[in-house]
């Protein structure tokens, strides 16, 4: 470690203005920040001080969404055995997996990581941490046998249109993972739906569809069990399946208090008063089936734990985290039951309400401020 | 007419070029101005649209220019706004039938964005700003002008939406076989508007990361 951090120091002189590679110092800076933290601290101004800085609070998403990852590995080897009706050990699952899912990891990491240097470095700015998540967030949210220049083009688009051009990280409207999804799923929706997708390499004669699917053409009968679904045993993207991965992700995020339970809590509870209401109008099979299996298809639970938590793209003020998340599962649920052609309604439904944070924020602030006032008023008359 | 008292100044005099060269960078209608974005989103799908539309436009905009320019000292002004309708209306009705006569694909695919030129902001606005107070030929100049910095902008993001969108270009396909093969496939989202608003959105970027004259202080 000490020698790491001598060599380090040696190189730095060559960095700073006025050395041999000023140019790259933004670069040098996300290095040596990554590998040690940082001693600067703010020097004016009254600031809350904290252990973790940035990359830090990055790392532990990154670290609660490993099981989800791990998860997804086995799954994929798994989903591909079973439609090919071979039952091998549990090591060539995995095997398979991370064949299919490390090459997606790298190129949305190699991809988006250039585009934040190179901005960085144009723009004399530090590199900025939030890619590390969001470059684990997109492979995670594709379906396994996405090909792989889509997965480039995805977050190229992302990172650039949703990210950049808005000024970098924290300053995004959008999650940028979620726009990677929405970019490939209106630019190429023959790879990112239909019963094709979920599966890698299927065999043409075994059903891919997922529970949304069967749902779509009204197949009741061939949902998976209750109990498949929660563990994730099911055709989908890469990360979404297993809803107990994700819990333990969930449970990592809340304990750090690095992700908001009460947007959790009150996505749960908006998917859940929907799909209730649509159980007391039952028009059709989609409208019957029990509310709380909304939570456990689809990308329902990824969504609610990493992606409706984003505290850029989410409402700031306490209030509005509430509605926001409460939005966020109602209109998820709505998208999915009337517009059963648009299966992922976690992902629209979030990216609609990351564009109304702003404006929940705004009112809820707005309505603070004119009850003190009326408070005030009435003091002081 | 007023236009009998002109002084003797060169056709193309240094004003007149700027009148020719300004809406086509640094005062263009759709990327600096931000109007005429609802045809530019309309009919830049395909390249042979935007260029069709691109060359209506330029047409009404000239003509429109050069007659408001002719009449100004006539129109009262409390009806002028009334005057400059009718004479954009009735050339567009021109220009529609002009094209139902001769390229009537291409008119079967403006459908009715033809008859919005009426509206395109675009038009009203040279017309108010420019040809009411102008002579003819700088009218004319001015017209031309904004009509090609319309026209430019709406070819650039015909090309790049057809080309990624439908992997053609004025309707002959362009990329090659092999790649599809090799699993390329045609880009659904350039088909789409909010698309369009993208690509004028990304040529707005580079204009002004080109010219930092133009970016607004907040």
């Amino acid at each position: 470690m000490k020698l790491l951090r001598e060599f380090i120091d040696k190189q730095k002189p060559h960095f700073v203005k006025g050395g041999r590679f000023e140019k790259l110092e933004s670069t040098f800076e996300a290095f040596e920040t990554f590998l040690f933290v940082p001693d600067k601290v703010t020097e004016s101004g009254a600031h809350i001080r904290d252990a973790i800085d940035m990359k830090r609070t990055m790392i532990i998403v990154v670290m609660a969404l490993v099981p989800a990852l791990l998860f997804g590995i086995w799954n994929v080897g798994y989903q591909h055995f079973l439609s090919n009706s071979m039952t091998p050990d549990f090591w060539p699952m995995i095997g398979f997996g991370l064949l299919k899912v490390l090459p997606i990891v790298v190129v949305s990491y190699v991809v988006g990581l250039a585009i934040e240097f190179a901005f960085a470095q144009s723009r004399g700015h530090e590199v900025n941490e939030g890619f590390l998540v969001s470059g684990m967030l997109i492979p995670l949210v594709m379906p396994p046998d996405v090909p792989l220049w889509m997965v480039a083009v995805a977050t190229a688009f992302a990172v650039i249109i949703g990210k950049e051009v808005f000024g970098g990280t924290g300053m995004n409207i959008l999650n940028p993972a979620l726009t990677a999804r929405a970019f490939l799923f209106f630019a190429y929706p023959s790879e990112m739906s239909g019963d094709r997708v979920w599966i890698a390499e299927k065999a043409d004669a075994y059903s891919g569809a997922t529970p949304l699917g069967h749902l779509l053409v009204l197949d009741a009968d061939k949902m998976p069990s209750d109990w498949s679904m929660f563990l994730g045993t099911i055709p989908g993207s890469i990360g979404e399946t297993s809803t107990l991965a994700i819990i333990l992700g969930a449970i990592v995020l809340v304990a750090t208090g690095i992700g908001s339970l009460k947007i959790m809590l009150s996505v749960i509870s908006g998917g859940l008063v929907m799909g209730l209401l649509f159980n007391l109008w039952g028009a059709n099979a989609y409208m019957d089936i029990p509310a709380y299996q909304h939570l456990i298809m689809g990308g329902f639970a990824f969504g609610t734990v990493f992606m409706a938590t984003d505290p850029v793209s989410a409402s700031q003020t306490n209030r509005g985290k509430i509605i926001y998340g409460f939005l966020i599962g109602f209109i998820a649920v709505l998208i999915r039951v009337f517009n059963p052609a648009y299966p992922e309604g976690m992902m629209l439904s979030i990216l609609l309400l990351n564009v109304f944070a702003p404006l929940i924020d705004h009112y809820v602030l707005q309505s603070n401020i004119k009850k003190r006032m009326k408070r005030a008023k009435a003091v002081i008359a | 007419m007023s236009t009998e008292k002109q002084e003797r100044e060169p056709l193309f005099s240094a004003k007149n070029r700027k009148l020719l060269t300004n809406p086509l960078s640094t005062d263009n209608p759709i990327t600096v101005q931000v109007l005429g974005i609802c045809s530019a989103l309309a009919v830049t799908a395909k390249l042979k649209p935007a260029f069709v539309m691109s060359l209506s436009v330029i047409a009404v905009i000239v003509f429109a220019n050069l007659i408001i320019s002719l009449l100004r000292n006539g129109i009262p002004p409390r009806i002028r706004i009334i005057v400059q309708l009718v004479v954009i209306a009735s050339l567009v009705i021109l220009v529609d039938q002009i094209l139902k006569a001769f390229v009537f694909d291409v008119s079967k695919q403006l459908s009715v964005f033809v008859g919005l030129i009426i509206t395109n902001c675009i038009i009203m606005g040279r017309l108010e700003a420019f040809a009411m107070g102008n002579k003819p030929w700088p009218s004319i100049l001015d017209g031309i002008g904004n009509g090609l910095g319309y026209a430019w902008v709406l070819i650039a993001v015909g090309f790049v939406r057809e080309l990624f969108g439908s992997g053609t270009l004025w309707g002959y396909s362009v990329i090659p076989e092999t790649f599809y093969n090799f699993g390329y496939e045609n880009n659904g989202f350039m088909i789409l508007p909010p698309m369009a608003l993208i690509i004028v959105g990304i040529i707005i970027w580079i204009q002004r990361a080109r010219n930092p004259e133009l970016v607004e202080e907040n």
